[in-house]
């Protein structure tokens, strides 16, 4: 006999799942150009290169962390690569538990753009590169205040956007969009003072605020339920909100194919 | 002040003209309207082509003070950051009474579209608004007859703040 599966909820499963569907990845080429060829040679002989691959026409080195000045040392004064024109960082923390830290270079004279990547655990500093490149003052300020990533050596190293007395790094993907308490009060504790909180009260700090889970003013798509029902019927279970429905392209192997969703 | 025109043929050639004294207050008020040099975001565009000559504001006795101490009225004109607030609060409290406030487009409304942790959910969190002005930047006109309303609006007030003060939460 067949095993029963329970088809109540049929709206609940996927209908069609696609068993060839391929992650959308930008291609990675192997090192053929004869500039990146020598450069992935020069930083070799100075430290250790994990990988090396191409993608989009720029190189991409991927290093241990401890070596990014020498590294960075080495592509600015052996291949040329003058201009750092961003360094920051990628929270990759729920999913390896480490934060990627990118700088992306320009050589002027050979017009080659060139990506090194590290990784690093999340209490963990990285060194500051100020003393090769200064645009590093600036972009090394915005990666601690926005990932809280220690850099060490860094000149003035405080927060850049965010207000000095704030708390939390609000790039990180655990910090909520709409922020969180200290966030959601920061304004009334600076201009009125903490006990004003009292005063205002929580529900009417934020009488305009959307609530996903909100029965009476608004209804989640798919999870719709009767005005005003107990929060209790409410389906909470975390829906991904979708922020695009622009068309997918899948770029593995250059066939340019569009997906059929996004997923 | 058409009402108080005086008819110098009839009153017998006599430069005579009855009022209260709120009304002619509140006529000096409501046509020297000056509003603080402050602009927030891209709304302050539109706030400074009011300014210029094609729209205008002089005509209507509404000229920019650089200083919060000559200014009546205080332009919230775009996106109010948190970090920002704190500033926004003092420049009005610097400012002298009377004084009134126009939260000028969505942003300064509700805080529009950046429902995140860096915005003020609206300029009324920190400061009292007197005319919520619409729109996504609103046009030159827009903030023009929203200057024409709070014209309006002090003209039907009290001379006296203290009186209009319980209206309003300070």
């Amino acid at each position: 006999m067949r095993r029963y599966v329970p088809k109540d909820n049929v709206q609940k499963r996927a209908k069609y799942n696609d068993r060839f569907w391929v992650a959308p990845q930008v291609p990675r080429l192997a090192v053929e150009d004869e500039h990146f060829v020598s450069v992935v040679r020069n930083v070799s002989a100075v430290a250790k290169v994990k990988d090396s691959y191409v993608e989009l026409g720029q190189l991409v080195l991927e290093i241990e962390p401890s070596d990014n000045i020498a590294v960075l040392g080495n592509l600015r004064d052996e291949c040329g690569y003058s201009v750092c024109s961003e360094l920051s960082a990628i929270d990759y923390l729920a999913q390896d538990g480490e934060f990627e830290i990118f700088y992306q270079l320009l050589n002027m004279k050979e017009r080659k753009r060139l990506r090194v990547l590290t990784r690093i655990a999340e209490k963990q500093a990285i060194e500051s590169i100020t003393p090769l490149y200064d645009m590093a003052k600036f972009a090394e300020r915005e990666m601690y205040d926005m990932f809280g990533i220690y850099v060490n050596n860094h000149p003035y190293l405080k927060r850049i956007i965010m207000p000095d007395d704030w708390e939390g790094h609000p790039l990180r993907k655990s910090y909520p969009l709409e922020g969180d308490e200290f966030a959601s009060w920061y304004e009334v504790d600076k201009i009125f003072g903490k006990e004003y909180r009292d005063v205002i009260g929580p529900e009417n700090r934020d009488p305009a605020r959307i609530d996903r889970y909100d029965t009476k003013r608004f209804a989640r798509v798919g999870h719709e339920v009767p005005f005003g029902a107990d929060a209790s019927l409410v389906d909470t279970t975390d829906t991904p909100i979708e922020y695009s429905s622009a068309p997918l392209s899948d770029y593995q192997g250059g066939q340019h194919k569009v997906l059929e969703k996004r997923k | 002040m058409a009402q108080h025109q005086v008819n110098y043929a009839s009153s017998g050639g006599l430069p005579v003209a009855l009022t209260t004294v709120d009304k002619l207050i509140n006529w000096g008020r409501s046509n020297s309207l000056w509003p603080l040099t402050y602009g927030l975001a891209c709304c302050a565009i539109e706030m400074m082509a009011s300014g210029a000559s094609r729209f205008d504001f002089d005509r209507m006795g509404v000229i920019f003070r650089a200083s919060p101490r000559q200014a009546d009225v205080m332009i919230l004109a775009g996106t109010l950051s948190k970090k920002h607030s704190q500033f926004a609060r003092r420049l009005y409290d610097q400012m002298a009474e009377p004084k009134w406030v126009i939260s000028m487009g969505s942003c300064a409304n509700t805080g529009g579209m950046f429902n995140t942790y860096a915005t003020v959910q609206g300029v009324d969190r920190i400061i009292p608004v007197d005319i919520y002005l619409p729109g996504c930047a609103p046009r030159p006109e827009t903030l023009q007859y929203a200057m024409m309303m709070l014209q309006k609006k002090i003209r039907r007030e009290s001379a006296d703040m203290k009186k209009n003060r319980k209206q309003r939460f300070v």
